[in-house]
């Protein structure tokens, strides 16, 4: 491929495109433009502000959902593309009140300061724990590689986990 | 990010003729993780993204011991290393498919994909050289075979011409007493760029004592991933042992012309190919001694 020079801003109309999608198991639509990241679609379209925004390049997992069973940076995947998608998103994991395993030992365990990370912390730990409920701490670290925490360092995250893992089996 | 236009392709004629219309300012996207971190850095620019993901060939696996592996150039890593017997026949690619990126980008990430985007340190192009992979390419002049090892032309740059794409790679069937292995350096344990990264792939003589055939690659040594062709014909006929290893190591130096930057400097990067490619070469042997 070859490098083309990058002109000024583009002022092309832009075609918002409808898409349906399974949200946390509800059925939602939404009208996008192409360029919109499903990260831009969960949080100003369809309110659910759960998914951070932190590095915007798929550095830092803050924005980490599960795409199809398969956590991804929502930052990194176009709304468009989540066309007949099913989507689980940190606002999926509470049943009303009743936290999930997971946000109840990172309470415990303190596992947060600031919090921005935590929604990234949570879905791609949450992945883990369906694929596989009773990982190694190195398979905890591995796991959780891609998501950031600039407060804490990472033995309570790990910890958390570890516990989460205890209570649900 | 500039404004475009968005279309998902469902057949390789259709990509065909999307990428065709939109020339020079169309993209193809696979995983996307490259291409739109790309696009909203004006690195690329695109009035119209073709995703490639719909189209079957693109995202298929297919397997025979007998005839090797067709890879779908947008197969996430993921699928890679979770599919049991790819995994068991070309553990190079595991190696590979698990070192870019973290978990989140696995689940999009494709080594068509990496080797598309053209990085000089990408992880997944060595391991696809050393196993000899040939690109399967789809264009407006029709279909087009390229061997892995001459895809890139530089930084960022491949053979593919205007309008053509990687529908998929093919990796030759393993013979008895084959393994590969891929390993890179850099300065944490996870999440980084190859400061150097080495594949080897091997075949060993019956007696699983000496080494048949070989294939070194190596990156973020040159403008592009490289062959060390030197290296890799000395090793046929030499014992599988660890003074052989050193020696290729010595002499897959010969391959790299590295640049000093940031990651390391070109006197370092040279080091590093000697150090890797003894131990890529011992892990491959150990491999093909268990095959």
């Amino acid at each position: 491929m070859s490098h083309v020079q990058a002109p000024e801003a583009s002022v092309r109309p832009t075609k918002n495109v409808h898409v349906e999608l399974t949200v946390n198991g509800e059925p939602r639509e939404f009208l996008c433009a192409p360029r919109e990241s499903l990260l831009d679609v969960l949080r100003n379209r369809l309110g659910l502000t759960g998914a951070k925004e932190g590095c915007n390049n798929g550095n830092c997992g803050a924005c980490a959902v599960i795409l199809n069973g398969v956590p991804v940076n929502s930052c990194l995947v176009l709304g468009v593309e989540a066309a007949g998608a099913e989507v689980e998103t940190v606002e999926g994991l509470a049943k009303g009140s009743h936290l999930h395993p997971l946000q109840q030992c990172f309470l415990e365990d303190a596992a947060l300061q600031c919090g921005i990370c935590t929604p990234g912390f949570l879905v791609s730990a949450k992945a883990l724990l369906d694929r596989n409920p009773d990982p190694s701490e190195e398979e905890i670290r591995l796991h959780l590689a891609g998501n950031l925490c600039r407060c804490t360092g990472y033995d309570k995250i790990v910890r958390a986990v570890q516990d989460a893992a205890k209570a649900n089996t | 990010m500039n404004d475009f236009d968005y279309e998902a392709a469902t057949t390789v004629d259709e990509a065909v003729s999307l990428l065709a219309a939109g020339g020079q300012r169309a993209r193809v996207l696979a995983g996307g993780t490259d291409l739109l971190v790309q696009l909203r850095e004006r690195r690329r620019d695109a009035d119209l993204v073709v995703d490639v993901k719909r189209i079957p060939q693109l995202s298929e696996i297919s397997y025979e011991a007998a005839t090797g592996l067709r890879l779908g150039a947008a197969v996430p890593c993921y699928r890679v290393y979770g599919d049991a017997e790819v995994a068991a026949a070309y553990p190079g690619l595991v190696d590979s498919a698990s070192l870019i990126g973290g978990w989140q980008i696995q689940g999009r990430a494709s080594l068509g994909g990496n080797l598309c985007n053209a990085s000089p340190a990408a992880d997944g192009i060595p391991s696809l050289i050393a196993y000899d992979a040939v690109a399967n390419i789809a264009g407006p002049q029709g279909e087009r075979d390229v061997p892995v090892a001459e895809f890139c032309t530089g930084p960022g740059k491949t053979v593919l011409e205007r309008g053509e794409f990687l529908v998929s790679i093919t990796l030759p069937p393993q013979p008895a007493h084959s393994g590969a292995a891929y390993q890179r350096f850099i300065p944490r344990n996870e999440m980084d760029i190859a400061v150097v990264g080495v594949g080897a792939w091997v075949q060993l003589s019956d007696d699983a004592k000496s080494i048949k055939s070989a294939r070194i690659a190596l990156a973020a040594v040159a403008p592009t991933p490289v062959v060390a062709t030197e290296a890799s014909k000395w090793l046929s006929g030499r014992p599988a042992d660890e003074a052989t290893f050193a020696e290729a190591g010595e002499l897959a130096k010969k391959a790299a012309r590295p640049i000093s930057d940031l990651r390391g400097t070109a006197e370092y990067r040279n080091h590093l190919v000697g150090v890797l490619t003894r131990r890529v070469l011992a892990a491959a042997v150990s491999r093909a001694q268990a095959s």
